[in-house]
C-alpha cells in the first residue's frame, strides 16, 4: 500500500492542544474563548478532511515522531478506519462546541474555561487514538483521554460527582493499567513489534490457544471504555457530567475510543485470520451478545433519561464489537460503520436530553409526558435519533444493522442473528414510548398550573444554540441513509475488504 | 571442640572484632538512653577500625620506614626490600581517615543529642516517645 | 589543561565553595548564596563537558594528584556516572534556585552556614558518583551522610533532631558494613581500585571471603538506600527535614545509592559472579517485589502528603533494585533509566510539595482542600509528577516501567512484573486521593470562592522546567537508552 509521509496527522492532533493556552488566556472573555474553540474545531476538521481524498485512493499517511524501542514508536498512520473515526469525532466537536455554549451559558455553569480546555485536550487524545499507527501510541492517547475527561466528569465538584469520578477512574484507568499494559508488553515481549498490520503480529504457531485467549480477554476487558460488561458501570456513573460531555465524550469520543481500540487490536494485532483459525471470535461475540441483551434490559428500567441513554450506549457499543468478532466481511463492515452511524444518532439523543433539561429542568422520563407539544423540534429530532439507534430507515443506523444481520448469516453461528433481532425490539421498546408519550400523552402537571393550559400548544424550545446542533445531527443522521458511501468505502479500504 | 579451638585461636583478631561489633550493635539496639546508644555506636565503629589495623599487621615485621632510601647509602645491597619485613601501611592509613569520620559522626550525633535534651529535658528514648505521642 | 581536569573541577568547585561559604558566613553574609550558585554552575558546566567527552572518546580516567592507581585515587567516569553526575548537579543547582525563599523562611538566620553544608553534601554525592576507588567511596559516603544528618536536624524543631539521630545510628551501621565489606575485598585482592579489584576477583570466585565481602557491601548499601525492610529511618528523616533538604535528599540520596549498587554489581563483582556463581538473584528480586508492594501499601496509610511521598520512594527503590537484579540487559536498562527518571519525578513532586509547604505550612490532607483553585500552577506540576510515578505515557515513568516489565517477562519473573503493575494502580489510588481532596472543596463553604495564592515565580519556574522535563525525557528515553545505557552495558 502506498504510504505518504505527512505532518498532517500530527497537526490534527495538536490543533486542539495548542488552543488551550489561548482558552486560558481569554478566560474572562467568553466570546473570544468560544471563538478560539470554533476556530480550532474547524481547522481540525479541515485538516482531517484534507486527508480524506488520499485515504479514499487507498493511500496511507504516516508519520513517525519518536522511536521508543525497536518496533515500538510513537507514530501516526491514517488509514480508512482511523479516518472514519476522526471524521466523526472532529465534525461532531464543532457541533458540540456550539451546543455547549447554549447549555453551559444557560445553566450558568462555573469553570467554563476549564471545561473548554479539557474538552479540547480530550479531542486531541481522541484524534490521536484514531491516527495511532501502533498499540503503544494508541495506549498513550487512550490514557491521556482517560485523564483529560476526569475533570469533565467531576465538573460539578459536589459529592455525587466525586463518587462517580472515583468509579470512572477506577474502571477506566484501573483496567487499562491492570490488563492492557501487561498484555501489550507481553505482545511486545513475544513479537518485538506493536505495529498494526492486517495480518496480525503473531507468527503462525507462536502462541498457543490458551495464551491467545487470555491475551484477547485482557485486551477486550482492559479497554473498559468500550463498556463491555462487567466493566460497564463507569458509563452510567459518568452521566453526572454536563450534557455536552455526555453527548460528545460518552456517546462518541470516549466510548468509541474504547471500541476502536478493541477493533484495532482484533484486526491489527491478532489479525482476523488468526482469530478465525483458533475460533476466538465466538468468545468475544458471546461476551458482546450478553452485554447487548443485559444492558438493553437494564435500559428499559431506567427512568432518568441520560441513564437510559447510557445503558443504550453500552448495548450499542457491543454491537460494534459483536460485528467485528463475527470475523466475516459483512460483520466487520457493519460493526465498524456502526461507529459512525451510532455516533450521529446517539449524540442527537443526548443533545435532546440536554435541551429538555435546559428548557424545563426535567431529567426523568416520567416527567416528560406531553412535552413534545411544547418542544416539537427537540422531540422530532429525538425520534430520528432513536430510529438511528434502533436501526430503522430513514436513518444511517439502518445500514449498520443491515450489514450486521448479513454478517451473522455469513458466519457459522447463525443463531446470533436472533440476538440482534431481539435487541432491536428491546431498543424500540425503550425509545419509542418516550417519543409517543412526549407527543400524545397529557402532561401530569398540566391540571395544576391552569394558567398555562391555554398555552398547551405554546412552543417553548431550548435556546437556539441548543436546538440548532441537534437539528444538524438529526439531519446528518438522515442524510447518511441516502449517502452512506463515504463511510462504507472508508471501512472497506481500512479493512481491505 | 578441639577442632574449632585452633580456628578461633589462629584468627583471634577476627573473633575479637566480631565480639566488639556485637557489643556495639547490642548497645545501639537495646539501650534506652541515647548517650549509651552513641557509645555503642562508637564501639561498633572502633571494632571495624581494629579489624583493619589487624589485617595490616605481620609478625616479626617493622614499621614501613625504609632507612637510607634516598640514595645516600654506602652499601647498595641494603636497599633490597622484603615486603615481609614491613607492616602493610595502607590499612593503617585508611583507618586514619576512618577515625576522622567516626569522630565527626560522634560529634554530630552528640550535638543532636544536646538539641534533643534541650527540647525534651531528657535523653531516655521512651520518655521522648511518650512526649511526642502526648503532643 | 582545563579540558583534562573536568573530573576534578566537578568535585573541587563545590568543596572549595563550601569552605568559602563558611568563611563568608562570618564576614560577608551576602556572598554565601551567590557563591553556592556559581560553584554549582561551574560544576554543571564541567559535568556537561565530561558527558560530552565520555560520549566522544569513552571512559575518562583521572588520577587525583597524579598518583597512579591502584595506590592513588582514580576518578573513573564512564557513561553511567557521567549521566548520574549531570543529574545530581543539575538537580542540586535547580533546587538551590527554587528553594531560596523557602530556605529564608524555614532556616532563617542560619541559612548562610546552611549553604556551606549543602555544598559539602553535593560534593559528597558528586564524589561518590565519580570515584573509582572503593575506600574513597566510603569516605565520600560518610561526608554525604554527615552533612545530611546536620541538614535534617535543621528541620522540624520537635522531631527533626530525633529523626536525624535515628538516621545517624542506622547510617553508621550501613556505612560500617560497607567498610567491612571493603576490608574483606582488600584482604583478598590487596587493592581498592574498582577496576583493579574486578580484574583480580575472577580467580577468587569460590572464596567465601569474597562472598562475605559482597554480602556486607550490599547490606551496607541497602541500608543506606532504604530497601525494605531496611527502610525504617527514611520516612521520618525525610519528612522532618526542611523543605530544601528533603527536596534534594528524596530525589538524589537513594538514587545515588542505587547507582553505587549497580556500580558494584557491574564494575566490581561482575555479572558472571552475581548471576552464575551466586544464587541470590531470585531472592533479591522477590525482596524487591515485596519492597514495592510494602512501600505502596504503607503509603496508603499516611495522612500527610510529605510522608506519603517518602513511602513512595521506598516503593520506587524496589523498582530499581529488582530491575538491576533481574540479571538481563532489559532489566538493567530499566533500572538505570529509572535512576534518571525517578530522580526527576521525585524532584518534581518535592518541588511542588515545597511550594505547598511554603504557602500552607502543613501538608496534612485536611489542609489540602481546594488546592487546585489556590495553587493551580503548582498543582499542574504536581499532577505531572504524579502521572509519571503512576506511569502514564508520555511521562518518563512509563518508559522505565516499560523496560522493567519487559525485563521481568524475559526473566520469567512474573511476580516482579505483577508488583510493578499493582504498584502503578496503588500509586494511582494514592495520587487521585490527593487530587480529589485538592479538587473538591469543603461542601459546606461551596460558595466561598477560593482566592488564588500561588508560590513566588522563582519557585514556580523551576517546577515548570522539571515537570516539562518529565515529558521530554520520556519522549527521548530511547536516545538515553541507545546512546548511554546500552553502550555502557556492552
Amino acid at each position: 500500500m502506498d504510504q505518504i509521509i505527512s505532518i498532517k496527522p500530527l497537526l490534527a492532533v495538536l490543533v486542539s492542544l495548542l488552543i488551550i493556552p489561548m482558552l486560558i488566556s481569554s478566560s474572562d472573555k467568553p466570546n473570544v474563548r468560544e471563538g478560539w474553540t470554533f476556530t480550532a474545531g474547524i481547522i481540525k476538521f479541515l485538516i482531517v478532511a484534507s486527508m480524506l481524498p488520499l485515504v479514499l485512493q487507498g493511500k496511507e499517511i504516516v508519520l513517525t515522531l519518536f522511536e521508543i524501542a525497536p518496533g515500538a514508536s510513537i507514530a501516526f498512520k491514517v488509514d480508512g478506519l482511523g479516518m472514519l473515526f476522526a471524521l466523526v469525532a472532529s465534525s461532531l466537536w464543532i457541533v458540540t462546541s456550539m451546543y455547549s455554549i447554549g447549555y453551559m451559558r444557560t445553566l450558568k455553569e462555573h469553570g467554563q474555561t476549564r471545561f473548554a480546555s479539557f474538552f479540547a485536550l480530550a479531542l486531541s487524545a481522541t484524534i490521536g487514538v484514531a491516527f495511532s499507527a501502533n498499540l503503544l501510541t494508541l495506549y498513550l492517547f487512550y490514557e491521556i483521554l482517560s485523564l483529560a475527561t476526569y475533570p469533565l466528569v467531576v465538573h460539578h465538584q459536589d459529592k455525587k460527582s466525586k463518587i462517580s469520578g472515583r468509579r470512572y477512574l477506577t474502571f477506566i484507568l484501573g483496567t487499562s493499567v491492570a490488563f492492557v499494559l501487561p498484555a501489550m508488553l507481553y505482545c511486545y515481549h513475544v513479537t518485538g513489534t506493536l505495529e498494526f498490520t492486517t495480518a496480525g503480529i503473531f507468527a503462525p504457531g507462536q502462541m498457543s490457544k490458551p495464551a491467545l485467549t487470555v491475551l484477547l480477554l485482557m485486551f477486550v476487558f482492559g479497554f473498559a471504555k468500550a463498556g463491555i460488561m462487567p466493566f460497564h458501570s463507569w458509563l452510567p456513573a459518568a452521566m453526572v457530567a454536563p450534557t455536552p460531555v455526555s453527548a460528545l465524550l460518552h456517546a462518541v469520543a470516549v466510548v468509541k475510543v474504547g471500541v476502536f481500540s478493541i477493533v484495532r487490536v482484533l484486526t491489527g494485532i491478532f489479525g482476523v485470520d488468526l482469530l478465525a483459525q483458533f475460533n476466538l471470535g465466538i468468545i468475544v461475540a458471546t461476551i458482546a451478545a450478553i452485554t447487548i441483551l443485559l444492558s438493553s434490559c437494564i435500559a428499559m428500567s431506567q427512568d432518568e433519561l441520560k441513564r437510559r441513554l447510557a445503558f443504550s450506549t453500552i448495548s450499542q457499543l457491543s454491537y460494534i464489537i459483536f460485528g467485528v468478532a463475527l470475523l466475516t466481511p459483512m460483520g466487520l463492515l457493519g460493526g465498524v460503520i456502526h461507529i459512525a452511524m451510532h455516533a450521529f444518532g446517539k449524540i442527537t439523543l443526548f443533545f435532546c436530553a440536554g435541551a429538555i433539561y435546559v428548557a424545563t429542568g426535567k431529567k426523568y422520563i416520567s416527567q416528560m409526558k406531553g412535552l413534545g407539544k411544547t418542544m416539537p423540534i427537540t422531540f422530532a429530532a429525538f425520534f430520528i435519533g432513536a430510529l438511528g439507534v434502533i436501526g430503522l430507515p430513514p436513518s444511517g443506523g439502518f445500514y449498520s444493522k443491515w450489514y450486521l444481520l448479513i454478517g451473522t448469516l455469513e458466519s457459522e453461528y447463525k443463531f446470533l442473528m436472533a440476538i440482534l433481532l431481539v435487541s432491536s425490539f428491546l431498543n424500540a421498546f425503550y425509545f419509542l414510548p418516550i417519543v409517543y408519550q412526549g407527543f400524545f400523552s397529557k402532561s401530569d402537571e398540566e391540571p395544576s398550573n391552569k394558567a398555562e393550559t391555554s398555552g398547551a400548544t405554546t412552543i417553548k424550545e431550548a435556546p437556539l444554540w441548543c436546538v440548532v446542533p441537534l437539528v444538524i445531527t438529526a439531519i446528518i443522521s438522515v442524510v447518511l441513509f441516502f449517502y452512506p458511501d463515504i463511510f462504507v468505502n472508508l471501512v472497506k479500504i481500512g479493512l481491505g475488504l | 571442640m578441639s577442632e574449632i579451638l585452633p580456628i578461633i585461636v589462629a584468627k583471634y583478631n577476627y573473633w575479637l572484632y566480631i565480639i566488639l561489633m556485637m557489643i556495639g550493635l547490642y548497645a545501639m539496639i537495646s539501650k534506652n538512653n541515647l548517650i549509651k546508644k552513641l557509645v555503642g555506636m562508637n564501639i561498633f565503629q572502633t571494632s571495624i577500625i581494629l579489624f583493619y589495623v589487624s589485617i595490616g599487621y605481620k609478625t616479626n615485621a617493622t614499621i614501613p620506614i625504609i632507612e637510607n632510601a634516598h640514595g645516600d647509602s654506602h652499601s647498595p645491597h641494603e636497599l633490597i626490600i622484603h615486603a615481609a619485613d614491613y607492616i602493610n601501611p595502607l590499612p593503617h592509613v585508611l583507618m586514619l581517615t576512618a577515625i576522622v569520620v567516626s569522630v565527626a559522626t560522634f560529634g554530630v550525633a552528640l550535638a543532636l543529642a544536646v538539641k534533643i535534651y534541650q527540647r525534651y529535658q531528657t535523653l531516655e528514648e521512651d520518655e521522648i516517645r511518650m512526649r511526642l505521642t502526648e503532643e | 589543561m582545563i579540558n583534562t581536569n573536568y573530573p576534578a573541577i566537578l568535585v573541587l568547585s563545590p568543596l572549595l565553595a563550601a569552605l568559602m561559604c563558611s568563611i563568608f558566613s562570618w564576614c560577608a553574609k551576602k556572598l554565601c548564596y551567590p557563591t553556592a550558585i556559581i560553584s554549582l554552575g561551574i560544576s554543571l558546566y564541567a559535568s556537561i563537558e565530561v558527558l560530552m567527552q565520555v560520549m566522544d572518546t569513552g571512559t575518562i580516567q583521572y588520577r587525583m594528584a597524579g598518583w597512579a592507581p591502584p595506590m592513588g585515587i582514580e576518578y573513573r567516569i564512564d557513561l553511567l556516572n557521567a549521566i548520574v553526575l549531570l543529574l545530581v548537579i543539575s538537580i542540586a543547582l535547580i533546587n538551590l534556585v527554587a528553594s531560596y525563599q523557602s530556605v529564608n523562611q524555614e532556616i532563617g538566620k542560619k541559612s548562610n552556614t546552611f549553604y556551606a553544608i549543602y555544598l559539602l553534601f553535593v560534593t559528597g554525592l558528586v564524589g561518590i558518583t565519580a570515584t573509582g576507588d572503593l575506600f574513597n567511596l566510603y569516605v565520600l559516603l560518610e561526608i554525604t551522610s554527615l552533612t545530611s544528618y546536620a541538614q535534617i536536624a535543621m528541620g522540624d524543631k520537635d522531631r527533626g533532631p530525633l529523626a536525624s539521630l535515628n538516621y545517624v545510628f542506622i547510617g553508621v551501621i550501613g556505612a560500617s558494613f560497607y567498610l567491612l565489606g571493603v576490608g574483606y575485598i582488600y584482604i583478598m585482592t590487596g587493592s581498592l581500585n574498582m577496576v583493579d579489584v574486578a580484574s583480580l576477583l575472577p580467580s577468587l570466585h569460590g572464596s567465601s571471603a569474597v562472598l562475605v565481602a559482597f554480602i556486607f557491601c550490599m547490606l551496607g548499601i541497602w541500608i543506606k538506600m532504604a530497601l525494605f525492610p531496611l527502610h525504617v529511618w527514611l520516612p521520618n528523616a525525610y519528612t522532618y527535614a526542611p523543605t530544601v533538604v528533603s527536596r534534594i535528599l528524596a530525589p538524589l540520596m537513594t538514587k545515588v545509592m542505587v547507582y553505587v549498587m549497580i556500580r558494584l554489581m557491574i564494575t566490581v563483582f561482575g555479572f558472571e559472579y552475581l548471576f552464575e556463581k551466586l544464587n541470590l538473584a531470585e531472592a533479591v528480586v522477590w525482596l524487591a517485589t515485596i519492597a514495592i508492594l510494602a512501600g505502596a501499601i504503607m503509603a496508603m496509610a499516611q495522612k500527610d502528603l510529605k510522608k506519603m511521598l517518602t513511602y513512595i520512594i521506598v516503593c520506587e527503590i524496589g523498582y530499581m533494585v529488582g530491575g538491576a537484579w533481574l540479571g538481563n540487559e532489559l532489566g538493567m536498562t530499566g533500572a538505570i533509566l529509572h535512576i534518571v527518571n525517578d530522580a526527576l519525578m521525585t524532584f518534581a513532586l518535592f518541588l511542588a510539595l515545597g511550594n505547598i509547604v511554603y504557602k500552607l505550612k502543613s501538608v496534612h490532607f485536611d489542609n489540602l482542600k481546594g488546592l487546585f483553585g489556590k495553587m493551580p500552577w503548582t498543582m499542574a506540576g504536581f499532577v505531572l509528577g504524579a502521572f509519571s510515578i503512576i506511569g502514564i505515557p508520555p511521562t518518563c515513568g512509563f518508559f522505565s516501567k516499560w523496560y522493567l516489565i519487559l525485563g521481568a517477562f524475559e526473566k520469567g519473573a512474573y511476580h516482579f512484573a505483577g508488583a510493578l503493575i499493582i504498584s502503578s494502580l496503588l500509586c494511582a489510588v494514592l495520587f487521585f486521593r490527593i487530587f480529589e481532596i485538592g479538587f473538591f472543596n469543603n461542601e459546606h463553604d461551596e460558595h466561598n470562592t477560593i482566592t488564588m495564592s500561588e508560590a513566588p515565580v522563582s519557585m514556580l519556574i523551576p517546577l515548570g522546567l522539571v515537570s516539562l522535563s518529565l515529558i521530554i525525557t520520556g519522549l527521548y528515553s530511547s536516545s538515553i537508552v541507545n546512546k548511554i545505557i546500552l553502550p555502557f552495558l556492552q
